[in-house]
């Protein structure tokens, strides 16, 4: 196999705009999961408009676009277990973590407990995770 | 240093891509590596050779094609983002049917694999996006 598989770096995907006004959030899901089969240590983090991709109750029938907020729910499946979001940003917008999806993974290390995935952080606090990442891409 | 390159806009649009160009240039310049150019979301629009813009401006698309001339550069265009956007090498031409191609000269179509790999391998990586 590649050197590519030997390494293992710390990932972090941020999603700034809302779902369907571009396209931005949805081609940065399809390389996360393109990116959960590399081997790496994967994190998303959510901020400003990036928050409302989480949401419940997505109806897109009468913009007639493709309504992809169950992928979210998938993430879990494939491995992905640091979903960040950002409470300044949830907060702005009059929305708390009961507006978005219950997004869980399994914990291998917990005799594959269903977790959490989303973790509710300060800008702050987001700041110091962003530091100790090796890559960020941001979207 | 060895940098891996992500462009998320198209050309004169917006300033993304001028800005990466430039910054690609300059570190070439200085002695560092680029990995890969990655070419993203609207990004895509950058490898079409079709573009023809007025005399007196800038030629976006021709000026990566001669950067990647002069230095060898992996210039990599997202697979999913150029079929939706219409940019098509010969292969894509023939998978899908169409009727013509209209990659530009020094980029390649492939796979978001590409853009993760060039995550791993460079020593960072430069995303330039809106």
């Amino acid at each position: 196999m590649s050197d590519a598989e030997q390494i293992t770096k710390k990932f972090m995907y941020i999603n700034r705009k809302a779902p369907y006004g571009t396209i931005y959030a949805w081609e940065s899901l399809e390389v996360v999961l393109i990116a959960a089969a590399f081997d790496q240590d994967i994190s998303l983090a959510f901020i400003d408009d990036g928050v409302y991709q989480l949401t419940k109750g997505q109806k897109t029938e009468a913009i007639g676009l493709k309504n992809f907020s169950a992928t979210y729910r998938a993430l879990g499946d494939y491995d992905i277990q640091k979903i960040y979001v950002e409470k300044e940003s949830l907060e702005t917008r009059g929305l708390t973590l009961d507006d978005l999806q219950h997004l869980v993974y399994e914990d291998e290390d917990d005799d594959y407990a269903e977790k959490d995935s989303i973790k509710l952080v300060s800008a702050d606090e987001l700041g110091k995770i962003m530091e100790e990442q090796n890559v960020v891409l941001s979207f | 240093m060895k940098f891996g390159i992500l462009v998320n806009e198209g050309p004169y649009q917006h300033q993304a891509s001028d800005t990466a160009y430039n910054f690609v240039k300059s570190a070439l310049e200085k002695g560092h590596e680029i990995y890969r150019v990655f070419f993203y979301h609207d990004g895509v629009n950058n490898g079409t050779r079709l573009t023809s813009p007025p005399q007196d401006d800038r030629n976006v698309v021709d000026r990566w094609s001669a950067l990647a001339k002069e230095n060898d550069l992996d210039m990599v265009i997202c697979v999913a983002a150029a079929q939706r956007r219409g940019i098509v090498d010969q292969g894509e031409m023939e998978r899908n049917g169409k009727d013509a191609s209209n990659i530009a000269e020094g980029f390649r179509i492939s796979g978001l694999g590409q853009l993760v790999e060039a995550g791993i391998q460079s020593d960072r990586l430069v995303v330039f996006g809106d």
